[in-house]
C-alpha cells in the first residue's frame, strides 16, 4: 500500500468518525430533550426565582439608598468645610486689616509727635507754670 | 378568531419540543430552556395576527426563540449582582443522553466520549456560530432556513458553519 493511499483512508475513517460523532451528539441532544420535555416541572424554582427577584431588588434599593445617603452627608460636610474656611479666612483678613490700621495709627501718631514745632514750646511752658499757681 | 387560535393551537402543538430542543441544546439549563420556550410562544401568541407566511411557522418562532435567548444573555450580563453560575448541566453530563442501539459497551462509551468532545466544542463557539451549528446539525435545517431564522445571509451561515466545523474537527483531532 502507498503513502497516500494510506493517508486517504485514515482521511476517509476520520470524515466517518466526524459524521458518526455528529449524529451521536444530534441523538443525544433529541434524547435528553424528549426526555427533559416529558418531565413534570416543579413550581417551586417559580417560588424561589420571585424570592431571589425580591431579594435582588431589595438588595439594589439598598445600596442605591445607601449610595444616595452617603453622597448628600459628603456634599453637606464638603460645604461645612467650606463655611469654615471662608470664616477663618475672613477673620485672618479682619485681624490683618485691623493690625495694619493700628500700625498706621502708630505711625501716623509719631510722625505728629515729632513734627510739634519749637515755637510752640514757651508757650506750653507758661500753661504748665500758670497750672502750678 | 376561533379559527386563528384553533391554528395557533396547532403550531403550539407541533413546534414546542423541537423550539425546547434548540433552547436546551443552545443553553444546556432545562429551567432556562423551558422558561424561555414559554417566553417564545408568548410572544409568538401576542404577534400572531401579523404573522404572513413568508416563512414557516417553525423558522418564524425559531426567529423569536434566537432572540429571546440573545436577550436573556444580554440581560444577564448587565445584572452583574445575580450569581454568575447558571443551572446549565456539566458537559459530561449532557453527553450521558446517548440511546444505546445495538453497540456494544466499548463502542457506547467511545460513542459518549466523541459526544463529550463535540458539547466541548460547542461551548468554545461563538454565540452565533453555535446557533447555526446546532441550527443544522440537530435540528436538521437547510442553509436557506437557518439565514431565515438568524437573519444573516446565507454566504453568513455558510461561514459561520464552517468555522464551527473546524472547530469540532479540531477537538474530535486532538483527542483521537
Amino acid at each position: 500500500m502507498s503513502m497516500g493511499t494510506g493517508l486517504a483512508d485514515e482521511g476517509r475513517e476520520f470524515e466517518a468518525k466526524i459524521e458518526q460523532a455528529l449524529k451521536d451528539f444530534r441523538s443525544s441532544v433529541h434524547a435528553w430533550s424528549e426526555a427533559e420535555y416529558s418531565r413534570p416541572r416543579a413550581v417551586k424554582l417559580v417560588h424561589l426565582r420571585s424570592w431571589r427577584v425580591a431579594a435582588g431588588w431589595a438588595l439594589g434599593c439598598v445600596l442605591a439608598a445607601g449610595s444616595l445617603t452617603g453622597g448628600l452627608y459628603e456634599r453637606h460636610h464638603q460645604q461645612e468645610l467650606a463655611k469654615i474656611a471662608a470664616r477663618q479666612q475672613k477673620l485672618a483678613a479682619e485681624q490683618r486689616a485691623s493690625k495694619e490700621q493700628d500700625d498706621l495709627l502708630a505711625k501716623v501718631d509719631s510722625d505728629v509727635s515729632r513734627q510739634v514745632p519749637s515755637a510752640m514750646e514757651p508757650l506750653a511752658q507758661l500753661m504748665a507754670e500758670d497750672e502750678a499757681r | 378568531m376561533k379559527a386563528a387560535a384553533e391554528e395557533f393551537s396547532s403550531v403550539v402543538e407541533a413546534h414546542r419540543p423541537q423550539i425546547f430542543r434548540f433552547l436546551l441544546a443552545s443553553t444546556r439549563d432545562v429551567d432556562l430552556a423551558e422558561t424561555l420556550t414559554q417566553e417564545c410562544f408568548l410572544k409568538a401568541h401576542r404577534n400572531w395576527d401579523r404573522f404572513r407566511g413568508d416563512s414557516s411557522a417553525l423558522t418564524w418562532l425559531m426567529r423569536i426563540a434566537i432572540n429571546l435567548e440573545k436577550d436573556h444573555w444580554r440581560n444577564r450580563r448587565l445584572q452583574f449582582w445575580r450569581r454568575t453560575q447558571t443551572n446549565a448541566v456539566e458537559l459530561d453530563e449532557a453527553s450521558d443522553w446517548l440511546p444505546s442501539g445495538e453497540r456494544s459497551v466499548e463502542q457506547q462509551m467511545m460513542a459518549r466520549e466523541q459526544v463529550a468532545q463535540v458539547w466541548q466544542a460547542v461551548e468554545g463557539l461563538s454565540a452565533r456560530q453555535r446557533t447555526v451549528f446546532l441550527l443544522r446539525y440537530v435540528e436538521d435545517q437547510e442553509l436557506r432556513e437557518i439565514a431565515q431564522a438568524t437573519g444573516l445571509s446565507e454566504g453568513t451561515v455558510k461561514a459561520h458553519l464552517s468555522r464551527a466545523l473546524v472547530k469540532v474537527r479540531a477537538e474530535l483531532r486532538g483527542k483521537r
